[in-house]
């Protein structure tokens, strides 16, 4: 099982600190979900796991291992990661982009491989997009678009999953729905999943291992029905609300109070 | 959507059972597997790869999934683009003042048949259609990598400096008297290498993206135009004659002086371009995917950049800015091909044999008069380009 974890990581944009002295340790095999306000660093700091950006102090380990000291295709065998919104190259085909996930596996005297074919076979079975492999990604709607830019990740085979906030400028059915095949990954192929997450009740449902940031640091994290209150909701995100179980799941449930919507309106 | 939703029972898998494969399966593909319900995959697929036998692919997906790395109508168009191309290369080896029998050409070229065929053949035609089909591919391959990594086919070397750079070069040797001493192609090269390196450095900030490049690049020609243009003012009348000539892209009159070290560079960077294709096709799908699949992302696109400016850099020196070859063959390939970015050896292909029949258009199109094969590869790429561009708008998949 492959282990993730950050030590000690600062991160910045030129000199605009993002992520500071931040240590975090990604339980292997679960799925775990990053949540904050706005700029609170969580892209940043997925991005960091995911190797794309060079940390100013501390490392992101993999199995122990500072993972700017590890070469790049062997991170790519081990960390698949999807970026928030990509953006895919014109009249590229879902088998074309799936196939890529398979670059890391391939050198260039042994481009294509049986191997490469059946990975790329059961990603799009595991999608549900094998009957739309044919099909431009430019044509597809926003779910099956997303679809397939994950079964590039799941095609790429690797232990660990970064994603995101894969459920951007999805309506409602196809987050859940995309939701719902990230928990597939994770519970039938064992994938250790990282995702950044909007939405806080999403998250709750989602999470086995809940990451709360604010500016920067974690602010809390575990078990969601342990770690979300109303108190850190009102310090996070600085919203008024009331905590309630889900009526589905019985994971927290963030009901925001407003102005017009003042707590003494409600009834218990 | 519906039909590719996972039949979960209930709304947002408030149950954390996992999803049978049985049920993944009735998703994916109709074809009944019995052996796959049975075996339930608890190992990820990156575990035990060799025992695997659930994941064995639905069987009408195999002849799709293997037509991925061999892309059949890629390989059908590059031959039928190679015989294309050989077929007018020959026709230019036959025609002329001296008409040699088509039947002849072929053995003339290895020196076998009638000594004045063999010598109007070998010596006097075979280096300009040479120079023809090295500089059609030259320019077409580097067009094909450089619209490729910018992920946008005005990304061409003729549009973003490159071209640009080497044509100032050149013209300088000609008009301040370097150019004997140093040769063409080395100041092609050294023209080509600055205009890029301006276009890299200015536009390189916290990696280069393909919009910045070709922004950057647009002003990087304009101002090696001008500085062309003040060289000119200030050139010799016969020294102007010259460069203007050159400018606008000829082979008439190319020697084997001109096809040697072009035929060196071709015969080197061709390969190399094909063999980056791989990490070039990552690099279109952006910098943060690219080098989450394992890409080194500025080292790629760096090398891709040099193969793509020492080729154009080369044609250049050997033929001139030669218009459009750069921009429209790498298009007209990736549109023949159907893929979603510029294959290089069918766009290399297919800039050869646009050269190799503009040149000799231009040889036989008007009694009497040689035309620059700059004028006609103008001409006809931008009306093909044109022509494919409508024709895709209709279809409705875009230019």
């Amino acid at each position: 099982m492959t282990a993730i974890r950050a030590e000690g990581l600062t991160l910045a944009y030129d000199d605009r600190t993002v992520v500071s002295d931040l240590d975090l340790q990604i339980p292997p095999g679960r799925v775990t979900v990053v949540v904050g306000a706005n700029a609170c660093g969580k892209s940043t700091l997925l991005r960091a796991l995911a190797r794309l950006m060079r940390p100013v102090h501390g490392a992101v380990l993999l199995d122990g291992r500072a993972i700017h000291s590890l070469p790049t295709r062997q991170v790519a065998r081990q960390v698949g990661i999807l970026p928030q919104a990509p953006v895919a190259p014109e009249g590229i085909s879902v088998l074309d982009l799936v196939g890529r996930g398979r670059s890391p596996h391939q050198t260039w005297w042994r481009q294509w491989s049986t191997a490469d074919e059946q990975a790329v076979a059961a990603a799009l079975a595991a999608t549900g997009m094998t009957d739309l492999a044919h099909r431009p990604v430019d044509e597809l709607s926003g779910g099956q678009r997303q679809r397939a830019w994950i079964a590039m990740a799941v095609a790429q085979q690797t232990p660990v999953l970064l994603l995101d906030e894969p459920t951007t400028y999805l309506d409602l059915a196809h987050q859940v729905d995309v939701l719902d095949l990230v928990t597939d990954l994770n519970r039938r192929d064992g994938r250790t999943v990282v995702m950044v997450l909007h939405d806080l009740n999403q998250a709750c449902r989602y999470a086995d291992h809940l990451v709360v940031m604010r500016d920067g640091r974690i602010a809390a994290e575990g078990d969601p029905a342990a770690v979300v209150t109303a108190e850190l909701v009102t310090e996070v995100f600085g919203l008024d609300c009331r905590v309630v179980p889900d009526p589905v799941t019985a994971t927290p449930m963030v009901i925001p109070l407003s102005r017009h919507h003042p707590a003494r309106a409600v009834t218990a | 959507m519906t039909a590719v939703t996972p039949p979960t029972p209930g709304a947002a898998a408030a149950a954390p059972e996992p999803v049978t494969p049985a049920a993944v399966r009735a998703v994916t593909t109709a074809t009944p597997e019995p052996v796959r319900a049975k075996a339930p995959d608890t190992a990820g697929p990156f575990k035990v790869g060799a025992s695997r036998p659930a994941e064995r692919p639905a069987r009408a997906l195999r002849p799709a999934v293997l037509g991925l790395p061999l892309r059949p109508r890629l390989v059908v168009m590059c031959v039928i683009t190679a015989l294309a191309a050989f077929g007018v290369f020959c026709l230019g080896l036959a025609l002329g003042d001296y008409p040699v029998p088509l039947a002849d050409v072929v053995p003339a070229l290895w020196r076998s048949g009638a000594r004045g065929t063999v010598f109007i053949v070998h010596e006097v035609r075979l280096p300009r259609a040479l120079t023809g089909v090295l500089v059609g591919a030259a320019f077409a391959a580097s067009g094909a990598v450089l619209q490729a990594i910018t992920r946008n086919p005005l990304a061409s070397p003729d549009m973003v400096g490159i071209n640009a750079g080497a044509t100032t070069a050149v013209v300088a040797g000609i008009v301040l008297g370097f150019g004997d001493t140093l040769g063409t192609p080395t100041l092609g090269l050294a023209g080509g290498l600055l205009g890029a390196l301006a276009v890299y450095l200015l536009a390189w900030r916290r990696g280069s993206t393909g919009f910045r490049i070709v922004l950057v690049g647009i002003g990087v020609s304009w101002m090696c135009t001008s500085a062309t243009d003040y060289l000119l003012t200030r050139a010799k009348m016969h020294q102007a004659q010259e460069a203007v000539g050159w400018l606008v892209g000829n082979l008439n009159g190319r020697g084997w002086e001109a096809v040697r070290p072009l035929g060196i560079a071709v015969a080197v960077l061709l390969p190399a371009a094909l063999l980056l294709a791989g990490w070039n096709r990552n690099l279109q799908l952006g910098d943060d995917v690219a080098r989450g699949l394992g890409t080194p992302v500025q080292l790629a696109r760096g090398l891709l950049l040099l193969v793509s400016v020492a080729l154009v850099s080369f044609a250049t020196a050997a033929a001139g800015p030669v218009l459009f070859v750069s921009l429209a063959a790498p298009q007209i390939a990736q549109r023949l091909a159907r893929l979603s970015a510029p294959p290089v050896l069918l766009s290399a292909l297919t800039g050869t044999l646009l050269v190799s029949g503009s040149d000799l258009l231009a040889r036989h199109l008007l009694p009497d008069v040689d035309l620059p094969v700059g004028v006609v590869t103008g001409a006809i790429g931008a009306g093909f380009l044109l022509r494919l561009l409508i024709r895709s708008n209709r279809a409705g998949s875009g230019g």
